[in-house]
């Protein structure tokens, strides 16, 4: 077996992996509830997937997120809701027979197996064939450019190759959901870059419906088609990565995703929110007291060098093409603020600023104290 | 095995490390290795010599000496696979469904080394039913008592190294039933720490003594005992010949252990080679 012998990923996908392009199924997590003793892991989690989306389920940890994918996968049971595969509610199916094809976090191959054993047992309990079996092992193995390494066991993979074993191992079985639970955590930077590239062209190949569990936003936003932020067992907001960035529903998400500044300003009437000396409109609901702050991406505040402003500049970071500048402004209230690079030659620390908002609506949320 | 003999020179001799301070750990080293091996093998040389050659030929022909290793062996086995049937999936289930329970087992598993055997065998004696007393079953359901402490912690090392959780998920997702996942993904990869609960198991029972006599049974240490009474050197030579035939198959086991899983399992053998190579 050599890589050469099916050299295109595709030709591999309908070959010897004989895997259905296009397919896809349908996957609808209806108001799950979990608790775990006094603590609520879900909370009345609604999704609804469609065929051959990929979803990110992103939170900060405790937050319900991977509960729920447990819940799809079987090994846990909700409390009440159900979990329906294209129409058909498959709460009392047993994990063995869901055929959810799962990637765990800590590295799950079977460490008696060679890698292509390891590819092949769950066609084996499907009671294929050897010579078959083999042959789909095989051909998903080269798909994740592992061909040479068949032979080897886990402990002579790296950490890299472990995964991308484990993600042929879920794929092999023609899984109707991929399940991946935060697969990439425990591998390197350049490495989990690698595979994060490799497991969404895979994804958008096979077209393979999948839920994806991760606290790394970066990864998230990266390779889903949609993520939905989750805190304290609830979804917060499911939406396109782009429309999280800049259209976050509420504040925790706004805070979440990216980073966000705090400007604090009072509540006018009419919708009208004032902030370093100008008002602007509140986009989406204003809590109901009038001191509160507003949030602002540093990409989203002007700033301008003038004689006498309202902030001094306190740092620098070089980030590329933008350049990141922290902000000290009057009231004690630090920001940052994104510009070109090659206009921020001048923004030195202790240079005097004047910042501004800009015109567009913002999102607001009660003033945080302390 | 690669990653544990490439990891193994760095972690014996950091670069920092002067030259002298490496040649003078490798001299502890072999001081260490050189008294334990004095320490433990001389015994066995004054026993060999206080045996003298010629015993060991008239040791098979000794009255006693086969019926008595015979039943020791049979006992020996019946302990073993009676142990592992119970304490294999009796570790397996605490671990995965009840961890909390784990602390609790290991106490209780540690009883029949704080009670002492005496006790043990009279109470069991006192209460075992009609049909068992008398039998190398009830011996060998004491014996299984006796090799609880020693089995369940091979047991249980080899499944706390194993990750069973994300195992058993693994191999269940893709479809796997009980049966399939306990014979093609736990066992397997239990091997070592259930040929340690055999090793264990044998070697308590080869050696056990006051139970089998105070049960009236000639097992084969009761049978030493009572032969060393009349030929001395004959018993001598006897107990070194199973001894040694016993070390053979245990080494035996090992070698074949760790050339099928491909060398990947830290036995005490590859710990062995990658010391050696730690030197080079």
């Amino acid at each position: 077996m050599t890589t050469n012998t099916t050299p295109d990923a595709a030709t591999t996908v309908s070959g010897a992996g004989r895997i259905r392009p296009g397919g896809g199924t349908s996957v609808l997590l209806h108001q799950l509830t979990r608790s775990f003793g006094v603590t609520r892991a879900l909370d009345g989690l609604s999704i609804e997937m469609a065929p051959g989306e990929l979803v990110a389920l992103l939170g900060p940890s405790g937050c319900g997120k991977t509960t729920a994918l447990r819940i799809v996968a079987g090994f846990e049971t909700a409390d009440t809701g159900s979990v329906l595969i294209d129409g058909r509610d498959i709460s009392s199916v047993p994990a063995a027979r869901r055929d959810m094809g799962m990637v765990f976090q800590s590295y799950s191959l079977f460490p008696n197996m060679s890698a292509l054993d390891n590819v092949a047992f769950g066609l084996r309990m499907r009671k294929i064939g050897t010579d078959e079996r083999r042959k789909r092992a095989a051909g998903l193995l080269d798909m994740v450019g592992l061909a040479p390494q068949a032979a080897q066991y886990p402990h002579q993979l790296s950490g890299g190759q472990q995964q991308r074993v484990a993600l042929a191992r879920a794929l092999a079985i023609q899984p109707r959901v991929l399940l991946l639970d935060e697969p990439l955590s425990a591998l390197d930077a350049k490495v989990r870059l690698q595979l994060r590239e490799q497991i969404r062209l895979l994804q958008q190949q096979l077209g393979t419906t999948t839920l994806f569990v991760t606290h790394d936003q970066e990864e998230a936003l990266s390779m889903a088609d949609r993520v939905g932020v989750m805190s304290q067992g609830r979804l917060e907001q499911i939406a396109a990565p782009d429309e999280l960035y800049t259209n976050p529903a509420t504040a925790f998400v706004a805070e979440f995703v990216g980073v966000m500044n705090r400007i604090p300003g009072e509540l006018r009437g009419g919708g009208m929110v004032t902030a370093l000396g100008r008002a602007v409109p509140v986009r989406g609901r204003a809590p109901d007291e009038t001191a509160v702050d507003v949030l602002v991406r540093p990409e989203g505040l002007t700033m301008e060098i003038t004689e006498h402003g309202n902030g001094i500049v306190t740092t620098r970071t070089f980030l590329g093409s933008v350049t990141r500048v922290g902000v000290q402004l009057d009231g004690d209230v630090a920001v940052q603020v994104d510009r070109p690079s090659a206009e921020s030659a001048a923004l030195a620390p202790g240079a005097s600023v004047s910042v501004s908002l800009p015109a567009q609506p913002v999102l607001v949320a009660p003033r945080r104290t302390g | 095995m690669a990653a544990v003999v490439q990891e193994a020179p760095e972690a014996i001799a950091p670069p920092r490390r002067g030259p002298a301070a490496f040649r003078g750990g490798t001299v502890w080293r072999w001081a260490v290795l050189l008294v334990t091996a004095v320490y433990f093998l001389l015994p066995l040389w004054a026993a060999l010599r206080f045996a003298g050659i010629s015993a060991f030929g008239s040791v098979v022909g000794e009255s006693g000496f086969s019926s008595s290793l015979g039943l020791s062996v049979r006992l020996a086995v019946i302990t073993t696979v009676i142990t592992i049937a119970l304490m294999l999936p009796t570790a397996v289930y605490v671990h995965l469904r009840l961890p909390g329970l784990r602390r609790l087992l290991e106490g209780i598993t540690i009883l029949p080394i704080v009670i002492p055997p005496v006790v043990l065998i009279v109470g069991v004696l006192a209460i075992a039913p009609g049909f068992l007393k008398g039998t190398s079953w009830l011996l060998a359901m004491v014996y299984v008592i006796l090799a609880m402490p020693f089995s369940y912690r091979a047991i249980d090392a080899g499944l706390r190294a194993l990750d069973l959780k994300t195992i058993v998920e693994a191999s269940s997702s893709l479809g796997a039933g009980w049966v399939s996942t306990l014979g093609r993904v736990i066992l397997p990869n239990l091997r070592t720490a259930l040929l340690s609960a055999t090793v264990l198991s044998v070697a308590m029972v080869l050696g056990e003594y006051t139970m089998a006599s105070l049960d009236l049974f000639q097992t084969f240490p009761v049978w030493i005992y009572v032969n060393s009474q009349t030929s001395g050197q004959v018993s001598v030579a006897a107990s070194l010949l199973a001894t040694w035939f016993f070390l053979m198959i245990i080494t035996v086991l090992g070698t074949r252990q760790s050339r099928k899983t491909g060398g990947g399992e830290v036995t005490l053998f590859t710990v062995a080679r990658t010391e050696t190579r730690g030197d080079l």
